[in-house]
């Protein structure tokens, strides 16, 4: 049985400003990083790492927890800003991002950091150790479930189906794919880089349980997430966030040049500003 | 019977040595698993689905999805052995093994049927002649060929048993028994057939019988081999080569390129320590074609004769 933690719609929303604060404390720190994705992501996050996933910051390493699976690893600073604020470290290593020796390394790095499940930073790989991890579960028969983040842009790699197609064959129903629908890759909108199309009708094509919500409502991450826990039809799960990458600060909205540079000074104070001003 | 005095009439595959030893140890250890890629008949692990079905998957033909997979099962306690051809295990799934099982230093094997010019009349595109160069240029990542069938057995177990990436390479065809049945082989750990004192020969796989074959025509002329089967190309048994620095000329056969296999792998601690000459037999820097392979053989030069000529020369 799934267990998820008790807090409010409202509670959740306070600790999406904390965690977008903190990705792009680490990133203004850093000078380095990937702020667009990680905005456009915070929410689900919020709601993974807070609510709904059965995990336990003092034991990273519970055979039976849930897993995640940071599939687009570049935007981990907001991963990273979860595991900071549940205490997996202490709260201060945010400031060592990308620094020699931290376990905040550019890319996931699960030998280095408490409560990285998989290392990932190679585009349209992780969706395939999520299945791993599935599969190993399925057989184990435990209940815990595997949760993995993919880009749009991302699932212009063709292991991405590779993937889906095993996690359909193996009736992986223990495995939610969330696809951060932000429309923007490095180089501008994935429509003119490589179209991806219909993202839910592709993985329904596949075989899997999908459906389509706007990323950044939180009572709709929520609602989708309370479906979708109880639900063991033998499909695996999709669900396409529709997404703005760099969310909540005006100057990196829809901006592709946001993917992957930080804020000078400035730019740094004013997005504190608007995303605390966000709540409101 | 020593190895020298062996006939070396009875022969088998590498490859099955694989399928026989995976099923033994997929039922002494259920976290062992088996992914395959659609070429499980030809990588003989058909008795392992038979016979252990549950600790079996089969993605189909999708070697980079295999990679990740592994490395999946891996982080939960799971030992998964990835079958394909060296081929595709080398260099389609590269990159995933760089990043997923490499990097994070999981406990995943790479076991490889079809290494080196063996897919003979399949042509160049499935002769697997960088296989184990790439590999080892990969941090965590252990390299490992057998020279007959028993010596691969006991290699896959020790794989099996030791933590961390392994790539183990196997062949199609048949090949002669070196050894016996209950020889001990320790990864890392050269195994020495012969000592002598005027030049030693260092091979792998396939070829350590055509450097048996040729160490004994040398004896028999009277000149003084030592012959080391250097099953572990990665981590390279660097004592075992200093020894055989010491007798000043080594001579290196492989089917596999001389780039960055075991013929580079014993300059490199030539070179380091300064002294010595090394000539490379093996795959000479060219692509092969549809042809039996004796004849891929003869035209990279892995043959006795050649063997026999290079000592002469070098002596």
């Amino acid at each position: 049985m799934a267990k998820m933690k008790n807090i409010s719609i409202e509670e959740l929303k306070e600790r999406a400003v904390e965690m977008r604060k903190t990705a792009i404390t680490m990133i203004h720190k850093a000078q380095s990083g990937h702020p667009g994705g990680s905005l456009s992501a915070a929410d689900l996050m919020t709601a993974l790492y807070f609510k709904e996933m059965n995990i336990d910051p003092s034991n990273p390493t519970w055979e039976d927890r849930d897993r995640f699976v940071l599939s687009k690893g570049h935007v981990c600073p907001i991963q990273y800003s979860a595991l900071a604020l549940l205490g997996y470290v202490p709260y201060e290593t945010i400031y060592t991002l990308r620094e020699y020796g931290s376990p905040f390394q550019g890319h996931p790095d699960m030998k280095k950091c408490p409560g990285i499940d998989i290392s990932t930073g190679s585009l349209g790989q992780g969706l395939s150790c999520g299945v791993g991890m599935a599969i190993a579960g399925k057989r184990d028969k435990k209940d815990y479930r595997v949760f993995s983040l993919v880009g749009d842009g991302e699932c212009q790699e063709g292991q991405i189906w590779e993937a889906a197609q095993t996690a359909v064959k193996y009736q992986l129903d223990n495995l939610v794919v969330f696809v951060d629908n932000n429309r923007l890759q490095i180089d501008g909108f994935c429509d003119e880089i490589m179209p991806v199309l219909d993202l839910e009708k592709k993985f329904e094509a596949f075989g899997f349980e999908t459906k389509r919500i706007d990323g950044h409502s939180m009572e709709a991450i929520v609602e989708t997430l309370d479906e979708i826990r109880e639900l063991k039809n033998g499909k695996p799960k999709c669900i396409v966030l529709d997404t703005v990458k760099g969310k909540g600060v005006s100057y990196m909205e829809d901006i592709a040049e946001w993917h992957g540079i930080a804020p000078n000074d400035e730019e740094f104070n004013q997005a504190m500003e608007e995303i605390a001003g966000g709540l409101k | 019977m020593s190895i020298m005095e062996k006939t070396l009439t009875t022969k088998k595959a590498t490859r099955e040595a694989f399928g026989d030893e995976i099923v033994k140890l997929g039922k002494e250890n259920k976290d062992i698993y088996v992914i395959d890629v659609d070429i499980a008949k030809s990588c003989k692990t058909s008795n392992f689905i038979k016979q252990l079905p549950e600790q079996h998957i089969n993605v189909g033909i999708a070697e980079q999805n295999a990679a990740g997979l592994a490395a999946g099962l891996a982080t939960t306690g799971k030992i998964p052995f990835v079958s394909t051809y060296a081929v595709f295990g080398s260099l389609r799934m590269a990159e995933q093994i760089r990043q997923e099982v490499c990097y994070p230093n999981l406990n995943v094997k790479i076991a490889c049927s079809h290494g080196g010019l063996t897919p003979a009349n399949d042509g160049g595109s499935h002769q697997a002649i960088e296989d184990m160069g790439v590999l080892r240029s990969f941090p965590n990542m252990t390299v490992i060929m057998g020279a007959d069938y028993y010596s691969t057995r006991k290699l896959v177990e020790q794989a099996a048993k030791t933590y961390g990436p392994v790539y183990l390479r196997f062949t199609r065809d048949t090949i002669p028994i070196i050894y016996d049945e209950n020889e001990e082989f320790t990864i890392g750990k050269a195994k020495q057939l012969k000592d002598g004192n005027d030049i030693a020969i260092i091979a792998n796989g396939d070829t350590v019988h055509l450097a048996l074959q040729a160490a004994k025509q040398l004896e028999n002329e009277g000149i003084s081999v030592k012959l080391l089967d250097m099953h572990t190309i990665k981590p390279l048994d660097r004592d075992a080569v200093v020894e055989c620095i010491n007798i000043g000329k080594i001579i290196t056969v492989e089917d596999h390129t001389i780039l960055n296999g075991l013929g580079s792998a014993v300059c490199e601690v030539v070179a380091e320590e300064g002294k010595g000459i090394v000539r490379r037999i093996g795959v000479q820097d060219q692509f092969g074609q549809s042809a039996p392979y004796e004849k891929l053989l003869e035209l990279n030069g892995i043959t006795v004769e050649n063997i026999i000529a290079t000592a002469k020369e070098i002596l």
